[in-house]
């Protein structure tokens, strides 16, 4: 192992110096209008783990300015939230939502480019159909930003890409400034039967491993090729072909990059996490881990998430020791990073309910989760999963005002979000069918019924 | 209510036992909050006893003896033991693993009709999803057939989770799927379908020379179903629905319509054919051609016109689910009780076997509740099948006693809980 961290962020600083400078597919994402915000009396669970009650929280210019007490500008809109709960707006870490859009048709199976295990190359929001009810229908269950992922079919699937949960016409209306991309990669029985049923590598656990290995070979190389050609003198030199799937994996080598992996079983959790020390990059979060209550300790201990179901086992092999306390269990050692994800166009409807599920269980189990430390899971640690922490995910003097206002304690399947905000603005009101978006896609169907 | 659990933690995660056990074929539940599902309504602080797996007496105040187990409900819900909803339990270990899935039909016939197909015979208690299932309230299931590349996928049924090998109830269901993915099977339409399914059933008064489309033994199936069972036809877009009605009409069947995504907007059609819907009251989305109209006040929608509902997830692992489904129901309008009738006494009304009903004289399956039935926080205390207190253990609750303790200086596998 010649490349520590250091050095493989060093190398490739100079690595894109000279690949030309803009920033491809940029963010267009502009927070709507918004008025400046004062809700009072509200149960307020700021997402760090702190429960305020009878409290007001006051937000202007699509920022939190206070919680507790403090001026209000002349204009500022009041909602008395007394009996109702207020929450940081809830992030999914793991989405497929436009890339499988409603509806489910083979025309928009974009998911997974299946034809071959390393596709490092292809990035999610090419994928993305932004008219995909799917995000309205999320958003009235209080998501504020999520995170769309290739499919597991490959062992390296691609980019993924952070959105704010907004309607916009392009996936680029809708991209979480400044977010750090991800890549989605899978261990266990998605790619080796995939790949094996075609007679191809992987058809075994040993061969996924071998040709991860393989290309974090490949992308140290790639590294190293351009670090030498920028350090020459450059004129009798040719600089090395630019490689669309190398870029990617040196920009996990590099750190800017975070790793999402898709994986089951904690055996195999353990193996990644050796070749991530073999290469000298980090895993991010594990996504599923439906074993990751059997190896709490070593994920705290290494500062890696685990976005988690809370009740989903048994349709394959490797989901066959599923337990209904894996979210509390992993949330139990300090420094934890536990995460409730959906992967599910129905569980992202209602995350709040799936950590309810989650929460419930781990009382049973004797373990402290009271719900302010519970809403983490859907907030603060999601926030941590995909890099935005400093911007979203707790209700935090100067973040972004991404909030919810609920019914009634969300940890209940009769919650409902009552009003939800991103950037300040008003994004959705249950009351108010003028602020409930509708995807093009809806517009117009069914119209016999309607009249 | 005292939640007992929050103290018991996981050291007894079983009963609440206060007498003695002598004699346990006599168990007596004090206090209860108890929903009959029946004429009877809700009693409050019933005391509830069960003999030789029968509910034996109702009262205000049942006088303990020796030879008595008895568990205090401490004023806590007790309902019937739940309906998991239509499942594969028993006939599927592991949905990803062929050889342990029994509940499709495939390669050894060319026809695209078997109701002869009865997953039943296939149907093994010893899966772990059972006890998985009915630690948290569960009874009982329709066995369904898998809709896979068959118009008449098969025959299932009701059955009961008490770990017997025969613990059927009620009568035989044929299942037939009839949406615009079968009919890609189907010759490639709709129409196509229900032109082969007239024949199908004309075939029912033909001589067994005659019969082109289901064999001898299918078509025992079928004329069994029609004279004492359910069709059940897998649908969610109204006007295949609303073909449903008409067919069950002509060839005098009674039929059950599955999936049901735009029930509503035919509730009144539905209502007047008596034709009972199950629905996953989770589906709001327009997950395809077919499904334009789903919302999440189907439920309730279908209730007020007077269409009986019953409740299903689509997951046969995850069948515990379909609390949370009748829950979210009455989040979006659906009658509390009416949720709780649908989950409990409909599919037993509908497809026979047991009432369900909890009254004197009843096969005693039933649940303590930690609080509402239907609320996603609340759990199941404990639960009695035929008369027997269950230990509240599956492979779940096992892997979690092998894995809560911090620290252990052995190896996990030397917990053996």
């Amino acid at each position: 192992m010649h490349h520590s961290i250091v050095g493989a962020g060093a190398a490739a600083a100079i690595l894109f110096a000279g690949l030309g400078s803009a920033e491809p597919f940029p963010s267009t994402y502009e927070p709507l209008p918004s008025q400046p915000t004062l809700i009072t009396n509200a149960t307020i669970l700021t997402g760090d783990g702190a429960r305020l009650d009878s409290a007001d929280l006051y937000f202007a210019d699509g920022k939190i300015q206070w919680i507790g007490s403090g001026s209000t500008a002349e204009n500022a809109v009041t909602i008395d939230a007394q009996g109702r709960w207020v929450t940081p707006g809830l992030i999914d870490v793991h989405s497929h939502l436009g890339v499988y859009p409603s509806p489910d048709v083979s025309a928009h199976s974009d998911g997974n480019e299946a034809t071959a295990p390393v596709t490092a190359e292809v990035w999610a929001e090419h994928s993305i159909w932004p008219q995909d009810p799917g995000f309205p229908r999320a958003l009235a269950g209080g998501i504020t930003s999520l995170q769309i992922l290739p499919g597991s079919a490959n062992l390296f699937g691609g980019r993924s890409v952070t959105l704010k949960n907004v309607s916009s016409v392009s996936y680029q209306g809708m991209k979480f400034p400044g977010a750090p991309y991800g890549m989605k990669m899978a261990c266990g029985e998605n790619p080796k039967r995939v790949y094996g049923n075609r007679n191809k590598a992987p058809s075994t656990r040993m061969g996924n491993v071998a040709e991860y290995r393989t290309a974090w070979i490949n992308a140290q190389k790639y590294i190293d090729d351009w670090a030498s050609y920028e350090a020459s003198d450059k004129e009798d030199k040719k600089a090395p072909t630019r490689d669309l799937e190398l870029d990617t994996l040196a920009g996990v080598l590099k750190g800017e990059i975070i790793v999402h992996m898709h994986c089951y079983r904690a055996d195999e959790m353990m193996t990644i996490l050796d070749i991530a020390d073999e290469f000298g990059y980090r895993v991010g979060t594990f996504h599923h881990g439906v074993e990751a209550y059997k190896i709490a300790d070593q994920l705290a201990e290494r500062n890696v998430c685990g976005a988690l179901w809370a009740d989903w086992w048994g349709f394959k092999m490797e989901a066959y020791d599923g337990i209904q306390e894996n979210i509390a269990l992993v949330d139990r050692p300090e420094n934890s990073c536990s995460i409730v994800h959906s992967d599910s166009d129905e569980g992202i409807q209602r995350l709040n309910q799936e950590a309810a599920k989650a929460m419930s269980r781990g009382q049973r189990a004797g373990l402290d989760i009271p719900p302010e430390r519970a809403i983490r899971w859907l907030t603060e640690n999601a926030a941590k999963s995909l890099g935005i922490e400093d911007q979203t995910g707790t209700l935090t003097v100067g973040k972004m005002a991404d909030v919810v206002i609920w019914n009634q304690n969300p940890f209940s399947v009769y919650a409902k979000a009552d009003q939800v905000f991103i950037d300040g603005a008003t994004v959705y009101d249950r009351m108010d069918s003028s602020k409930q978006p509708k995807s093009d896609f809806e517009l117009g169907q069914l119209l016999e019924v309607a009249q | 209510m005292k939640n007992l659990f929050a103290a018991a933690a996981l050291a007894l995660p079983v009963l609440t036992l206060s007498g003695v056990v002598a004699h346990a074929d006599s168990l007596l539940i004090t206090n209860a909050t108890l929903h009959t599902m029946g004429s009877k309504g809700v009693i409050e602080s019933a005391d509830i006893l069960i003999d030789d797996g029968k509910i034996t007496r109702i009262a205000d105040q049942i006088t303990t003896n020796n030879s008595m187990t008895v568990i205090d409900a401490e004023g806590r819900a007790v309902t019937p033991a739940l309906f998991a909803g239509v499942t594969v339990s028993g006939i599927s270990e592991v949905e990803a693993v062929s050889e342990a899935v029994d509940s499709r039909i495939r390669d050894i016939y060319t026809g695209i009709m078997h109701p002869e197909f009865d997953v039943r015979t296939a149907y093994t208690p010893h899966t772990s999803v059972i006890p998985i299932t009915r630690v948290e309230g569960f009874g009982y299931t329709l066995l369904g057939v898998a809709s896979g590349d068959r118009s008449i996928a098969g025959t299932g049924g009701l059955v009961r989770f008490d770990g017997g090998y025969d613990s059927f109830e009620g009568n035989a269901v044929i299942f037939i799927d009839i949406d615009g993915h079968s009919a890609d099977y189907v010759g490639g339409s709709r129409a196509a379908h229900w032109m082969l399914l007239e024949q199908a059933f004309g075939e029912m008064r033909a001589d067994d020379d005659d019969l082109e489309l289901i064999n001898a033994t299918g078509q025992r199936a079928m004329k069994n179903t029609q004279r004492n069972g359910v069709f059940i036809f897998n649908a969610n877009r109204a006007s295949d629905m609303m073909q449903v009605v008409k067919f069950a009409k002509t060839h005098k069947i009674r039929a059950v319509i599955l999936g049901g995504r735009e029930a509503w907007m035919i509730a009144d059609t539905l209502a007047a054919a008596e034709i009972p819907v199950i629905i996953n009251a989770l589906d709001n989305l327009p997950a395809d051609f077919d499904s334009l109209g789903a919302r999440l006040d189907n439920a309730a929608l279908l209730e007020d016109a007077g269409v009986t509902i019953m409740f299903t997830s689509g997951e046969t692992h995850n069948a515990r689910k379909v609390r949370q489904v009748a829950g979210n129901a009455v989040s979006f309008g659906l009658d509390h009780s009416a949720a709780l009738a649908a989950l409990t006494t409909t599919p037993a009304m509908i497809f026979g076997g047991s009432s369900r009903v909890l009254d004197q004289g009843a096969q005693a399956d039933l649940v303590i509740w930690s609080g509402d039935p239907l609320e996603v926080t609340s759990q199941a205390d404990a639960v009695i099948i035929r008369g027997k207190a269950d230990s509240m253990q599956s492979r779940q609750t096992l892997l979690l006693d092998r894995y809560l303790p911090a620290n252990p200086e052995m190896p996990r596998a030397y917990i053996k809980p």
